[in-house]
């Protein structure tokens, strides 16, 4: 808290010694220019593996697809950025990125709550941006011609984990927590709207932004037994929540949104998560082109891939499908035009085939529920899915 | 809704095990902030990160054990008891190092330059941590290796339950508290304590060594918090390096309650303050039927201890009353 001014400085800092690091590139000179794609996630602090893998999905997209690109003469690099989760760290890269004339589409954010007064600055020069992880309905719902997003939205992930819970494990009391962010609160109350229409009594709603002692929160949820607890919220939060609820002798069915998908969970939550189920965007590594991935982040990064960054490949590879269209016969990019044509690409890849609506949502979108598997970390891509969903993005409702 | 009386009886032997658990945790990292205002009437803001320094002393040591197989070997009381003494040894040790490099050179300035220096060793401390353990384990949050031991639960009623973890918890804070209150009331070394801190000029008149002594409170309040952050960890179980600043600002608002400079006051006004925000987490949602959540416990908990201030300004106990020279 108090550390966040120094810390921006510092990214500030760190973010200008970037720039300057790009533009001095000895390369860039000879050809017609350099195209820079940024990326901008959390890669320090809590959230730094999730944010880790949109940087590495999107490094490797770049590597692998700029031929094309390089072809017509332009030098492809990644600049990435890191945005703390925090949404004035965002801001302050986003006042760099957009400085930067070479930037031509940014991929990110992890944090809709980042996010969203981030693109606000995109916007004033109408430089994309497409999203891998935000699923906040605000983020294409402003119909902002130049942010997109190759996920789900929470409007419907709410929705997925209710239905999920009604019609398949037939729970009939819920009791819902959530960490109080833009996100978390957003999906706990699509939950909560839809899985009361279903019939599923909701015994309690709760929100906290304790990291760490869960107890005056659970001694209730004991007492009161439910079925279900949902939890609306990020790993990091959420695992030592559901530690200390087993803990406590809790046996209520877990279920949570995307927030938890990392495996990061069983690493601090451990077996007290084995069973848990939850909904995300993100597509589970069973396809054999997700998998090819996988064996390919593995061998590049000597990890397996986080959720997203498969979505990250994906989001790269239509930027960079666009920005060739618009290249073609070598003229240089502009922000507005790489843009217009993201709206234009018809992408199919590991995650589905991806065609952008006029606001920026994929125009069919899938999602999953998946449960844990087993406590081993590594093994956290073999999570087996439980249901799946297509579902098209409602249209906005002004 | 209407309030559901007998569910508010049922869980109260819990949230007040709660709150009592939270409160020796709030008590013990007390001890640190009053103790070092009660000698030098300054605030040691580094004290939140010498706490969860020994947190980090404590995951560093149970993983080692654990990826030397002996975690299991060893009986838990003993694995405890090495924590806690590599804990408090190391906090301690950081503390007096603290004390001696960035607040002895500035004893002589006004007092808002130590203040300062407090802030930057505060930051200093956090990212050090940060460096070092994502040089070391690559990793920002550390998990504590389960005990199992410590898990068992005893039942007590359907609701009801205390964990053995929870009693080691309580007891442990008990027999240091104790036993810090023995060494400052009972010992040749806590009456030279007192004494500078009543009157330094008088105390090295009298041939007490008056930096000595600064360091040992330094030391102590060191290792009361280096202990505090062992059983934090090992009760709630996941730390980073930025998780000492809450804890460590609601400890701080603990010895303010209590009455700053008071070491017994520290102690009541941690557990005052444990009780009341856990009073305030479980109930506050039961009592308003969901109008107000668990997320206004912070708020109701300082509410009331702005009331408390408001007609005790000087804490519970009162502020250890000065003479100056």
């Amino acid at each position: 808290m108090r550390s966040d001014p120094i810390r921006s400085l510092l990214t500030l800092g760190a973010g200008l010694a970037l720039i300057v690091a790009g533009g001095t590139s000895p390369l860039a000179a000879q050809g017609k220019g350099t195209i820079k794609i940024a990326s901008q996630s959390p890669l320090s602090g809590g959230q730094a593996a999730l944010g880790e893998g949109i940087k590495l999905g999107t490094q490797i997209a770049i590597e692998k697809l700029k031929g094309p690109l390089e072809k017509q003469g332009f030098k492809v690099e990644l600049v990435p950025f890191d945005d703390q989760a925090k949404p004035d760290v965002g801001v302050a890269n986003a006042r760099n990125i957009i400085a930067d004339k070479d930037i031509m589409v940014v991929i990110g954010h992890l944090n809709s709550g980042v996010a969203i007064p981030s693109s606000e600055v995109y916007k004033e020069v109408d430089l994309a941006m497409i999203s891998p992880a935000n699923t906040n309905e605000k983020i294409t719902d402003r119909g902002y011609p130049n942010v997109n997003r190759v996920c789900g939205r929470d409007d419907v992930q709410g929705p997925v984990g209710a239905e999920f819970a009604a019609s398949t494990l037939k729970v009939k009391t819920a009791y819902i927590v959530h960490d109080k962010t833009t996100y978390g609160q957003g999906v706990a109350e699509a939950f909560k709207k839809d899985i009361e229409k279903k019939g599923v009594k909701v015994v309690g709603f709760d929100g906290t932004e304790e990291k760490s002692n869960f107890d005056p929160i659970i001694t209730p949820i004991k007492a009161k037994n439910p079925d279900l607890i949902y939890f609306g919220g990020i790993y990091d939060q959420g695992a030592p929540f559901f530690k200390q609820a087993r803990e406590k002798g809790i046996k209520s069915k877990f279920l949570g949104p995307d927030g938890l998908d990392s495996s990061d969970l069983v690493k601090i939550a451990g077996k007290a998560v084995v069973g848990m189920y939850y909904t995300t965007a993100a597509a589970p590594a069973s396809s054999p082109q997700a998998k090819q991935f996988a064996d390919e982040f593995k061998k590049k990064f000597g990890k397996s891939p986080e959720p997203y960054a498969a979505e990250s490949y994906v989001a790269t590879a239509i930027a960079l499908k666009a920005l060739e269209s618009v290249t073609s016969g070598g003229k240089a990019p502009t922000r507005p035009a790489v843009s217009k044509a993201i709206r234009q690409v018809k992408y199919t890849g590991m995650t589905g085939s991806i065609e952008f609506d006029d606001k920026g949502d994929p125009k069919k979108a899938s999602y999953y529920v998946l449960q844990v598997a087993g406590d081993n970390p590594e093994k956290w891509a073999e999570n087996k899915e439980a249901k799946r969903l297509a579902i098209a993005a409602p249209t906005a409702t002004k | 809704m209407s309030i559901d009386v007998a569910l508010l009886a049922n869980i109260l032997p819990q949230v007040l095990i709660d709150g009592l658990i939270l409160g020796f945790m709030y008590a013990l990292i007390a001890l640190g902030y009053t103790m070092v205002y009660g000698v030098l009437e300054f605030i040691n803001f580094a004290h939140s990160e010498i706490f969860i320094v020994g947190a980090f002393v404590g995951v560093e040591i149970l993983l080692s054990l654990k990826s030397a197989g002996r975690l299991d070997a060893l009986p838990w009381p003993l694995v405890l008891v090495i924590l806690l003494v590599a804990g408090m040894a190391v906090s301690g040790a950081l503390a007096v190092t603290v004390e001696r490099v960035a607040y002895r050179p500035l004893r002589g300035a006004p007092r808002l330059i130590p203040l300062i220096s407090a802030i930057g060793i505060s930051f200093f401390l956090q990212d050090l941590i940060r460096l070092v353990e994502s040089i070391w384990r690559n990793a920002f949050n550390l998990v504590y290796p389960t005990i199992d031991v410590l898990n068992e639960r005893f039942e007590l009623t359907p609701t009801i339950d205390v964990s053995l973890k929870s009693l080691v918890v309580i007891v442990a804070a008990l027999a240091m508290l104790a036993a810090l209150h023995a060494v400052v009331n009972r010992t040749k070394l806590g009456t030279a304590i007192r004494a500078v801190a009543e009157d330094q000029t008088a105390a090295s008149l009298m041939g007490i060594n008056v930096n000595r002594m600064i360091s040992l409170t330094f030391l102590i309040g060191g290792a009361m918090g280096g202990a505090a952050g062992v059983l934090f960890g090992v009760q709630y179980g996941l730390i980073n390096p930025y998780t000492g600043f809450i804890p460590g600002l609601k400890a701080f608002t603990a010895a303010v309650l209590g009455g700053i400079g008071n070491i017994p006051g520290a102690m009541i006004g941690g557990l005052v303050l444990g009780l009341l925000e856990a009073f305030a987490a479980s109930y506050l949602s039961l009592l308003t039927g969901g109008a107000f959540g668990a997320e206004y416990k912070d708020i109701f908990a300082f509410s009331v201890l702005i009331l408390i201030l408001i007609f005790r300004p000087k804490g519970l106990l009162g502020e250890v009353v000065r003479e100056r020279a």
